[in-house]
């Protein structure tokens, strides 16, 4: 057990060292500075611009950004949809899979549009090897986008008085080509070499040792995930996710795995200090979202390791700790940690089945998705932290009696509008998702074309448990984190449909709502520092934050969560 | 509309890099890789018997069990329960569980039972055991084998797979593959 706990700290502390070389390379990059890597990609983006007659130099202001990405999207998920509707007549079927049905197709191609991957398909039956190398692709761009996004609010943050933003393609194919593409490389072949399948024949028919004949599902695994984990997407090649043996083979691979999801939301975050020469102020937001990280994360490993209460009465040895839906090469030590990175960060892998785990741990991961703002996704992790630190400008700004400015800008009535406005659509759209799907499954509504059967078919589990599997499919949605309390019978028209829509409000509204208000603020006069201005980058404004988001999210949600994991867990006592 | 085909070109321009030059670059390096990055197979007398990281089902009483699985061991599909930890009938499945190790092997005490034994892994397929899992089955093994009881443990712990950090692993299929070659 001890070693576990090493294990955990080790994985850690390396992911943050490594983080900072990786967070100074991103800011050359956007910088324009020279890298190593220019040799290979300045010919490669070259290439890219020229056909398809893009100017990467030209300059566009905070609106050209937003319909340059939004437009972009929409081609995207055109393409992704009519793959997976028609993917049964497609080539590379060698399992010969079925087409997916509309609202599934729908769903899918939103999911992984939106860097979430929310999957109520199976990957070893649901998709065929095309679908899976187009899923991929929107891997990459969806988390380039995310990557881009947080670089426009970055340029907004540098300049003085400007409206010009830089380029949205340049930002968004350069995440691609030299952030994404290298380190995924890198990842896939840590993979390969451990065993992670790459291989393009299907299904294997073998003779089991005592004589069982069984299929074992394979494919091009090893490059699928390594940029699910490096776009912080999450969506697995197989059905199980990375607790599959061949998705995550060993220790090493998890360690791999952990480091590959954690690594560029954290470089981002140093990024942002290197690219605006404040680099205390990266430290800063770097070590709010820490507290909140651990403050998640330590009571998740102490209650794995601890064990069901319930399986410890029944008198057995719980040495290994609470094992329902984990592998025994992570132990339980690892795969809370992993539960809680997956969640803060809105990746969404599981290496663990979240279902099964105890209720502290339940409650843990809910709120690592309900706050959203602690690390977070590529680029958009970044995003919502905006949100926050704009809501404590203007709160601390009253308090103190001074004028609100954030580097130098004054915030005004329209940004907080802005960001009022974005920090509550969260909640809205979790709870009343929640609160309708929880209506038909009190009332066991007969639910016609919307779901086979009535409504209490959906849940795996009864009482406060089964409230909790539909509160995380909408928070999950929400936080575009893609993981699931995965007993909930979700591939039907009315999960499909309803967490389609939340999925695509809850990308879209926190992306225009920042970029709208650092352009603003980008186009405003430029007061420079005096005695009078609050300080942003000190360890009290820190705390400030830090207030801010307790009090948005234990508000918002503590309700929620007190009928779901908070009852289960006093139930289990 | 110039606008439109530009985004057009670009999309197809990264999809020729990202689904077709990537993946196929990492299947060349894959080439290099154990089993040519076909997933690693273990062989008897030339015959592939199974995956290396893909656990089977074991319920003949000559040989190691694994764990409970939701799948049965069947990999072309993978899952957990996804049972809840409070779950009433869950934990009855669990206590059966208990209640037939307990039959099978009548010289163990509940509290040598480690939890892993008794709980479903998340993806159906963990082809592990921890030690103290394999440690309680050599007795029931030994003697439908009428092999030493003390032979049969010294193979368990030389298949134990230690680490510098992480959790001690038994591989069940590596284990009884070196069982069927025990004299």
């Amino acid at each position: 057990m001890n070693t576990e706990l090493i294990g955990v700290v080790g994985i850690f502390i390396l992911i943050i060292i490594l983080a900072i070389p990786i967070g100074k390379y991103i800011a050359k990059v956007f910088l324009g500075n020279k890298t190593l890597l220019d040799p290979i990609f300045n010919p490669i983006e070259k290439l890219i611009f020229k056909i398809s007659g893009i100017n990467p130099a030209e300059e566009m202001n905070w609106k050209q950004h937003l319909k340059a990405l939004l437009s972009i999207n929409m081609v995207w998920f055109f393409l992704c949809f009519f793959v997976l509707l028609f993917q049964g007549s497609l080539p590379l079927n060698p399992d010969n899979n079925p087409s997916m049905t509309p609202d599934l197709a729908f769903n899918t191609a939103i999911s992984f549009l939106v860097n979430c991957d929310l999957q109520h398909y199976s990957g070893e039956s649901g998709v065929s090897y095309l679908s899976q190398l187009v899923l991929m692709f929107l891997q990459f761009v969806s988390a380039g986008v995310g990557i881009a996004a947080a670089l426009m609010v970055f340029t907004a943050m540098r300049e003085r008085t400007t409206d010009k933003l830089g380029n949205f393609y340049n930002y968004f194919v350069k995440s691609c080509t030299r952030i994404l593409l290298p380190l995924s490389v890198i990842v896939a072949i840590a993979l390969v070499f451990s065993g992670t399948p790459m291989t393009f024949e299907g299904k294997d028919a073998i003779t089991t040792l005592q004589g069982d004949n069984v299929e074992v599902s394979r494919g091009p695994a090893a490059a699928f995930i390594a940029i699910k984990h490096i776009g912080t997407n999450g969506g697995g090649f197989f059905g199980a996710n990375s607790a599959h043996p061949l998705e995550n083979p060993t220790y090493f691979t998890n360690a791999v795995e952990l480091w590959a999801q954690m690594i560029v939301p954290f470089a981002m975050i140093f990024a942002l200090g290197f690219f605006l020469n404040k680099r205390k102020l990266s430290y800063i937001i770097f070590g709010v979202m820490t507290v909140g990280f651990l403050l998640l994360v330590i009571p998740t490993i102490s209650s794995e390791i601890n064990g069901n209460p319930a399986i410890a009465k029944m008198g057995i040895a719980q040495t290994t700790g609470a094992m329902e839906g984990k592998e025994v090469r992570f132990g339980p030590a690892i795969s809370g940690f992993w539960s809680i990175a997956t969640t803060v960060i809105s990746t969404g892998s599981v290496n663990s089945m979240h279902d099964s785990s105890m209720p502290v741990s339940g409650a843990m991961q809910l709120l690592a998705m309900m706050v959203n703002a602690f690390y977070g996704g590529c680029g958009v992790g970044y995003l919502n932290f905006y949100i926050f630190i704009i809501l404590a400008v203007f709160i601390s700004g009253l308090m103190v009696g001074r004028t609100p400015e954030f580097l130098g800008k004054k915030i005004e009535a329209r940004e907080v509008k802005i960001a009022a406005f974005i920090a509550i659509i969260h909640p809205l759209l979790i709870l009343a998702g929640t609160a309708l799907a929880s209506y038909f499954a009190a009332h066991d509504t007969e639910m016609g074309y919307w779901f086979s059967g009535n409504a209490t078919g959906w849940l795996n589990n009864p009482g406060n448990h089964g409230f909790s599997e539909m509160l995380y499919e909408y928070t999950s949605s929400a936080a575009n984190n893609g993981s699931g309390f995965e007993g909930l019978g979700d591939n039907n028209p009315f999960w499909n449909i309803t967490t389609g829509i939340v999925l695509l409000l809850s990308r879209f509204i926190p992306i225009i709502g920042p970029l709208a208000i650092a352009g603003l603020l980008a186009n405003k006069k430029y007061i420079p520092e005096s005695a009078g201005t609050l300080k942003t980058d000190t360890s009290i404004f820190g705390i400030m934050i830090f207030a801010v988001i307790a009090i948005i999210a234990a508000l918002s949600f503590f309700p929620a969560l007190a009928l779901g994991p908070l009852a289960e867990y006093f139930t289990l006592k | 509309m110039k606008n439109i085909f530009s985004l057009l070109k670009l999309t197809v321009v990264l999809i020729v890099l990202f689904i077709v030059i990537y993946p196929l670059a990492i299947y060349g390096i894959a080439q290099m890789a154990p089993n040519q990055g076909k997933g690693e197979t273990i062989s008897v007398n030339g015959k592939v018997v199974g995956y290396q990281k893909i656990g089977q089902k074991f319920d003949k009483s000559n040989y190691f069990w694994g764990r409970p699985s939701a799948v049965d061991y069947n990999a072309s599909g993978s899952a957990g329960s996804n049972k809840g930890p409070s779950n009433a009938d869950y934990l009855t499945l669990v206590q059966k569980r208990i209640d037939t190790l307990l039959l099978v092997h009548p010289y163990l005490k509940k509290s040598d039972i480690p939890s892993d034994m008794v709980t479903a892994s998340g993806s159906g397929l963990d082809p592990n055991i921890s030690p103290q899992g394999a440690l309680i089955q050599v007795k029931r093994v030994a003697k439908e084998r009428h092999l030493a009881e003390a032979k049969v443990k010294a193979l368990v712990e030389s298949k134990i797979n230690t680490a510098v950090v992480g959790p001690e692993t038994v591989n069940v299929l590596e284990l009884n593959v070196a069982l069927d070659a025990l004299k």
